[in-house]
């Protein structure tokens, strides 16, 4: 999802800095992006979990570019878990990736922000946070404390001229979802890249990807807990 | 996966310029966060983030650039800030804020010979000195610019034709180099140094003290005349034929005016009071006597009155006020004489407090250009037309005559300097950028300067073809001998000299 994201921001005159664990898939995503003229990006291999790094990767990135606009976390996992399964280290994983992880970046994000009185954070939580539901415990409440995260930025931030966009796909075609079983239809890469720019253009404070899941999930929320027990989804 | 992106800088106004330096210094060591601010040019029209530092010590401004030398970064310079441009802006890097070095250290009423500490400003260097009979030898528009950044930029005044840049009124100067060495400057002594750094634009060490010599006046006012002017020739003819007789001299120009008016305006001319003209100087002196009145007309609180420009500062709203100005300094107001204080002549930016919030948010880019005599004429019409043609027309001009210097980098002419401030919005950025390269060549085609303190678009090769490879090479020996590691840039240095 990071990847087409970076390449369709890259079109739009951004000039990138990418943050990613593996050092040959970033290489590549890079090498895509630097190869069309104008278009720039930079690369960090970083696991989000090595969180004592932060502080001087933020620093160095920022100088690089020569300044910073825009933020997103993209960084997620969601590994399988069977219905009796209670792993505390995969839930750990789950959580430091997804929450924590966001929380040590944005912070530094926040700070500037601040400052500058400017800025846009965003970050790709899920609609699995708007409901806890029994597949994947620490993944719902990785999504849903994320959430809340971004929410309490919002209101921290965005009296003072920043963005915070919370966004809450569904179900997207990208390696995470593969030989998984997904609640509801998959949405294609391009067309969920599409509607999270148009997110960030119109700086949403939460959007849907696809937007019908908006609809979806206010029925769902609203699913009386001893109904939701017996539902399946 | 996190994207970090930054919006491409799409034009040499925007802010973020990337520091090609950036990749070669150890950047192991985070600065601390709570030392990051958000810095902008006076004009607002570029900002950017650094992590700003203000010590009060010579030690501390060596433990800065300690600091930078640790964590990799570079230091810009920054005094008041009233560079309208990225003079005084290093963006992701250390700001070293002088302003609370602001000491007067020796002061000799007998002489008028004043040295200072470098974060002290006009302000508070007249309001010391004046009730003894001394003024700040050249002063700028505003008050608050510091006699650090004062000399770094070789600033002028409304008296350059006669009394030069503020480099012709500093006796000595102390300094600390980036190397750690401090040194002691004159006309007698370090010479060559005297010569760079005043107008070296903070690029080879930090001024520490600064000895001027200030001027001796006999009254708190200035006798003034107001002259009317049809078009820039008439306005041109009347600076230079007045010259002899005047102390300062200013002339406005409405940019609006075209066709025959083109470059109408009205000058203000000033002189001193002799000994004996002002029958109580004793009053006159006192910082009483000089301030400005805190409210206009009256009863209009002057701190609110950026609130009333703002919705007429556009295009119909300035070429109506302009109008009415120039119709009634042509009428009623030509050839009228009055007194008035050194501080109201003087400080006309201050006279409305915040006056440039009205140009938010987009902020305002001064372009301010320096010819010949003998092309001045042909080139600023030049100028004004062709900004009329593309329909980005300045909202103030001013136009003041000069004098040539000898410092090193120089942006002085016997000539004159046509000073415009053009109002930025989201819809005329990038027509204004290719406006202003458009004149960079019309300039440079006649002969002309240009002037970092105002500056916020030149490109590196302009700068060459203004300074000349001489300098440049003179200017590039002495950043070698002073700074080796290239530890002072800002924004601007890496804007004009980042390629050398």
């Amino acid at each position: 999802m990071g990847a087409a994201l970076a390449q369709n921001l890259a079109r739009r005159g951004f000039r990138l800095g990418l943050v990613a664990r593996r050092a040959e898939e970033l290489a590549r995503v890079a090498a895509e992006i630097n190869a069309s003229d104008g278009t720039q990006a930079f690369i960090y291999p970083h696991d989000v979990r090595n969180y004592d790094a932060i502080p001087v990767l933020f620093q160095s990135i920022v100088r690089q570019l020569g300044g910073l606009d825009l933020i997103v976390y993209a960084a997620g996992i969601m590994p399988q878990v069977a219905p009796n399964e209670y792993d505390f280290e995969k839930d750990k994983d789950i959580l430091e990736v997804n929450l924590l992880g966001a929380i040590a970046w944005l912070n530094q994000a926040a700070v500037r922000f601040d400052r500058a009185q400017a800025g846009h954070i965003v970050a790709i939580s899920s609609v699995a946070g708007d409901r806890g539901r029994s597949g994947n415990p620490a993944y719902c409440t990785s999504k849903a404390a994320l959430n809340t995260y971004l929410e309490s930025l919002r209101n921290r931030l965005g009296r003072k001229g920043v963005a915070v966009t919370t966004l809450k796909p569904g179900p997207i075609d990208t390696p995470m979802t593969q030989g998984k079983p997904v609640a509801g239809r998959v949405t294609s890469i391009d067309q969920a890249t599409a509607q999270i720019v148009a997110a960030i253009d119109r700086r949403a404070n939460e959007a849907y990807i696809p937007q019908q899941w908006k609809f979806i999930m206010y029925v769902i929320r609203r699913i009386p807990s001893v109904i939701f027990q017996r539902l399946n989804i | 996966m996190s994207a970090i992106s930054q919006k491409d800088a799409v034009s040499s106004v925007h802010n973020g310029v990337p520091d090609s330096a950036a990749g070669e210094r150890s950047a192991g060591v985070a600065l601390p966060l709570d030392r990051l601010e958000r810095v902008a040019g006076w004009g607002m029209a570029v900002g950017g983030m650094g992590y700003v530092y203000r010590p009060s010590t010579i030690d501390g401004v060596a433990q800065v650039f300690e600091i930078a030398r640790r964590t990799g970064r570079t230091v810009g310079l920054r005094g008041g800030g009233n560079s309208y441009g990225d003079a005084a802006l290093n963006s992701e890097n250390i700001i070293l804020d002088l302003t609370r070095m602001n000491r007067i250290l020796v002061w000799d009423p007998s002489n008028g010979r004043v040295t200072v500490e470098p974060g002290v400003t006009i302000q508070q260097l007249w309001r010391y000195a004046i009730g003894d009979g001394w003024w700040p030898p050249v002063v700028t528009g505003t008050s608050f610019a510091t006699v650090g950044g004062c000399a770094a930029m070789n600033v002028h005044g409304k008296n350059n034709f006669k009394a030069g840049p503020i480099g012709d009124h500093i006796l000595e100067f102390d300094a600390l180099l980036p190397t750690g060495e401090h040194v002691h400057c004159s006309r007698d002594g370090n010479t060559d140094l005297f010569y760079g750094m005043i107008g070296g634009f903070g690029a080879l060490g930090c001024f520490t003290s600064v000895t001027l010599q200030m001027k001796k006046i006999y009254s708190g006012w200035l006798n003034v005349d107001a002259i009317s002017v049809p078009h820039m020739d008439g306005m041109l003819y009347e600076l230079d034929a007045r010259k002899g007789q005047a102390d300062y001299l200013v002339g406005w120009s409405d940019a609006f005016a075209s066709g025959e008016t083109l470059g109408r305006g009205q000058i203000h001319q000033a002189t001193y009071l002799a000994p004996g003209d002002d029958p109580y100087p004793a009053q006159s002196l006192r910082i009483e006597s000089q301030e400005i009145p805190a409210n206009l007309f009256g009863f209009l609180p002057a701190s609110i009155i950026w609130l009333f420009m703002k919705p007429v500062l556009n295009d119909w709203g300035t070429r109506l006020t302009n109008l009415a100005k120039y119709m009634q300094s042509a009428t009623l107001g030509n050839h009228k004489r009055y007194r008035q204080s050194h501080v109201a002549f003087a400080f006309l930016l201050d006279y409305v407090p915040n006056w440039k919030l009205a140009y938010q948010p987009g902020g305002l880019i001064q372009y301010q250009s320096f010819l010949p005599l003998a092309t001045a004429s042909p080139v600023y019409r030049e100028i004004l037309a062709r900004s009329q043609k593309r329909g980005v027309v300045p909202y103030l001009g001013v136009v003041k005559r000069h004098r040539p210097d000898d410092f090193l980098i120089n942006y002085s002419v016997d000539g004159y300097s046509l000073a415009l401030d053009y109002k930025v919005t989201g819809s005329n950025r990038a027509s204004l950028t290719a406006l202003l390269k458009e004149l960079d060549r019309i300039v440079i085609a006649g002969g002309g300067k240009f002037y970092f303190a105002k500056d916020a678009t030149l490109q590196g090769a302009t700068v060459r073809a203004f300074l000349g490879e001489e300098r440049i090479r003179k200017f590039g020996a002495l950043k070698e001998r002073c700074d080796p590691e290239s530890l002072l840039q800002t924004d601007l240095y890496r804007r004009l000299f980042g390629d050398q």
